[in-house]
């Protein structure tokens, strides 16, 4: 019989088949971890020079120079791609649902490990290639993250649509490659992995959410693919998918016929189920820290997970939304339209759920509790501007306008952000085997929080003003004057929150190292991960698998010896 | 603090640099479950990894073919005639040939099949063929697998003459839009197609390589599965470039 001793004995020693190239899942979460984390500080670093730029347009910073206009166009592409792709598609799934899947429903590992390391290496790759656009001739692209037709699909259309753009496509398209290893990897693990007792309704939420999001992401990434291989060859190969008969400098481009609508027909398929695939694990990170935090079972498990359902599904059929300014059929704009705010039901369930599962718990604030408040809140105000763009008659006036960036950020980026900082704080001391610092965590948070919404909060009313997105320079445009104080208090919001940030990277790596340590279930937790070491040995569990009996949200027991029961602890007659 | 209650031990940890071997599936879903891995689980979870990557490829065809209707449907704006035409085209494609390409896949599916099947009754008779004294006589051993290599490779060979043959008809993949879809379409299923032929060698060297017969069946069975569904595909990319021009 195996002993723990000797599990760790068959754990790879080597440097490289240890941290480089290893198949353990934990080192391949933290991997993700750490790219995403790297990715981060770039795509944020961009919104900066963008914030800057839009306040002092004629500034010359250190190392970059002036902006010019095509750079602003160069800069907002990159830091929507990067943090887009390799930030809220990789912390949340790659990092944390790699790491904590397996724990979660009791494996050793996932069901293809090979698959997993590759995943992790190919969207290494598509980084590499994306940043690589920075540096050709041309510079990076300039045709935004959606990528819109014909602006992408000619080299000619400016001085980042040469190879930048190729090689933007290119990483696009090596990441969802990545992306659907990563998810057949999930689904199977999920559906078959799942230790003794650990049936699908007793998953944790977090478990739930991750699979989900797999799903998603192995119908989505793969459309993304197809229609990012016609770019390539519009641009490439005189083909004419996307590009109709076009004039550019005065002269008529090779192509006719195609449709940019085509274009974006393919593109939004994918992109409205990528909103969900960089929000649903945010709402099982949530929901997991919510009920550990309030010591309460969470509000209506089931309705949680019908919910999380509804969501993937109604994402698949609302695409068209983004498109109601493309001359689309009224009769489209209004199925479209019903739907999308379809999608406000399970949203609100969840909201209610959640509050719900706090209203008259036993509150513990501890940094990760904080931010999945700040989560919860986030989610409220960025959802709730979400209706108004679902209809076509508000849409026509708020398309393209800081209305929509606004929106977008706090519902999908900063909501996200907060749910991988919840995800953070919470499992770093299973992570790690260190407790990382509460004062600065708070401060960090509170930083974080009021930063988010003093940039995000007046592009609603910037938008509603009639203030277009994307454009370089608002200070020589005599009726947008009115406007630029609001620009420019965002403008130091948007610094002062990127301060803050060095708070939570210099806490993550002085409690790396010198964090005091962490016990083996420091939040009183009920799920499998807080059943085994700290950090987890290579095998998962030391040699035994775990028998699960209970649900995952077990708190506040009636009859209990402690305000909890583990998802392992024997089944007794006072739980169920 | 953690109450962690040690339940089952797993008798198959990590070997080496490799991870632990994950258990069979669990849950109480009527399925077996937590105990060690075995032939059966290994199987189970490599058909279900499959199936995730045959919806993968359906999602990359289906997108494709929603392109080739949106495409075709759409007029364009002829400046001689200031007017709205339509510029989809028509390409003489080798009928001929890319029927003999469909047999030769069919036969091969066919093969494949065969190989399937000797190398699940291998692994079910396995065991029995271990008991000291038993022997089950002198099974005759035809080469399936072999032969649907050599199938495959025929009907790659077989795509590549088809490509010729358009370029030599003036069919470029810049030559119209139907031309642009036929190249795409064909092409992206022979890439495909080759994904499976490195699937079906890395089968064959198993079997060469005298692999456990657990292992070789594994591969085989998730290798001909994909191999069928290659064979279908190809099938629909020909109605699809045959009936829909």
């Amino acid at each position: 019989m195996a002993t723990p001793a000797s599990v760790h004995a068959h754990a790879p020693q080597g440097f490289i088949r240890k941290y480089i190239f290893s198949l353990d899942h934990k080192v391949i979460g933290i991997q993700y971890f750490f790219l995403a984390l790297t990715a981060v500080f770039v795509g944020m670093f961009l919104s900066l020079l963008m914030r800057i730029h839009l306040i002092w347009p004629a500034a010359v910073l250190p190392l970059v120079g002036e902006i010019k206009p095509e750079t602003y166009l160069s800069l907002l592409t990159m830091h929507g791609t990067i943090m887009v792709f390799f930030v809220l598609t990789t912390a949340p799934q790659g990092g944390f649902g790699n790491y904590f899947l397996p724990i979660q429903i009791g494996a050793p590992d996932m069901a293809f490990p090979v698959l997993n390391m590759l995943s992790f290496w190919t969207t290494f790759v598509g980084f590499v290639v994306i940043i690589a656009a920075f540096f050709v001739t041309g510079g990076a692209p300039l045709h935004g993250w959606t990528g819109y037709t014909p602006l992408s699909a000619l080299p000619s259309a400016g001085p980042g649509e040469q190879l930048g753009a190729d090689l933007w496509i290119a990483s696009i398209a090596i990441f969802c490659i990545a992306s659907l290893m990563g998810a057949l990897n999930f689904i199977t693990t999920t559906l078959d992995l799942r230790a003794k007792g650990m049936t699908m309704m007793r998953m944790p939420l977090t478990v739930w959410s991750w699979f989900i999001t797999a799903i998603l992401g192995l119908l989505a990434f793969g459309v993304l693919l197809s229609a990012g291989i016609l770019l390539l060859m519009d641009r490439n190969l005189g083909t004419s998918f996307y590009v109709p008969l076009v004039v550019v400098n005065g002269q008529i481009m090779g192509h006719k016929g195609g449709s940019p609508l085509l274009w974006q027909h393919l593109f939004w398929f994918f992109g409205h189920p990528e909103v969900y695939i960089a929000i649903l694990p945010g709402m099982g990170v949530a929901s997991q820290v919510l009920s550990t935090f309030s010591r309460k079972p969470i509000f209506g498990y089931r309705a949680m997970v019908y919910a999380m359902l509804s969501i993937g599904f109604f994402g698949f059929m609302v695409w068209g939304h983004h498109m109601f300014m493309s001359g689309m059929s009224p009769y489209s704009a209004f199925a479209f339209s019903i739907l999308t705010m379809c999608i406000g039901v399970p949203s609100a369930i969840k909201t209610f759920n959640w509050l719900g599962t706090m209203y008259k718990g036993r509150i513990r604030f501890h940094t990760p509790m904080l931010y999945a408040i700040g989560f919860v809140s986030l989610f409220v105000s960025g959802g709730l501007s979400g209706p108004f763009l679902a209809q076509p008659v508000l849409d026509i006036q708020l398309h393209d306008t800081y209305f929509v960036v606004g929106h977008f950020h706090l519902i999908m980026g900063v909501a996200a952000i907060f749910g991988i900082f919840a995800a953070t704080y919470y499992w770093f001391p299973k992570m790690f085997g260190r407790m990382m610092n509460e004062p600065m965590g708070k401060l960090h948070f509170f930083l974080t929080l009021a930063g988010t919404y003093a940039i995000f909060m007046p592009m609603h009313y910037l938008g509603m003003a009639g203030q277009t997105r994307r454009y370089s320079q608002f200070t020589e445009v005599a009726y947008q004057q009115k406007l630029l104080p609001l620009q420019t208090f965002m403008t130091y919001a948007a610094i002062i929150t990127i301060a803050a940030q060095f708070i939570f990277v210099i806490n993550l790596f002085w409690s790396m190292f010198k964090g005091p340590k962490a016990s083996d279930n420091p939040w009183e937790s009920t799920t499998l991960e807080w059943t085994t070491a700290t950090p987890p040995p290579h095998d998962n569990f030391g040699g035994v698998t775990p028998v699960v009996h209970h649900g995952p949200y077990e708190y506040g027991v009636p009859g209990a010896p402690r305000d909890y029961v583990m998802q392992t602890d024997p089944a007794t007659s006072t739980t169920h | 603090m953690a109450t962690y209650t040690p339940s089952s031990p797993i008798d198959h940890i990590g070997h080496g640099h490799k991870p632990p071997m994950p258990p069979a599936g669990g849950g109480d879903d009527g399925r077996s479950g937590g105990d060690a891995p075995n032939y059966g689980a290994r199987l189970r979870r490599a058909r279900l990894g499959l199936i995730c990557g045959i919806a993968t490829v359906c999602m990359v065809f289906i997108s494709l073919t929603s392109a080739y209707i949106v495409r075709k449907g759409l007029p364009t704006f002829d400046g001689a005639s200031n007017s709205y035409v339509r510029d989809w085209g028509r390409v003489d494609l080798p009928w001929l040939l890319l029927a003999i390409n469909t047999a030769i896949l069919l036969v091969s599916s066919i093969t494949m099949e065969f190989a399937r099947r000797k190398a699940a009754r291998e692994a079910a008779l396995a065991p029995v063929k271990s008991i000291p004294g038993v022997s089950l006589g002198n099974e005759r051993s035809f080469p399936w697998l072999g032969i649907t290599v050599l199938l495959g490779i025929s009907f790659l060979a077989g795509q590549w003459l088809a490509w010729g043959e358009l370029h030599a008809r003036g069919f470029f993949v810049d030559t119209n839009p139907s031309s642009s879809f036929a190249f795409l379409l064909t092409i992206a299923h022979a890439i495909h197609l080759g994904g499976g032929m490195i699937a079906l060698i890395w089968a064959a060297s198993a079997s060469l390589l005298r692999k456990p017969v657990e292992s070789r069946r594994i591969v085989v069975d998730i290798t001909a599965w994909y191999w069928h569904f290659m064979a279908v595909l190809w099938i629909y990319v020909f109605a699809l470039l045959g009936f829909a021009k």
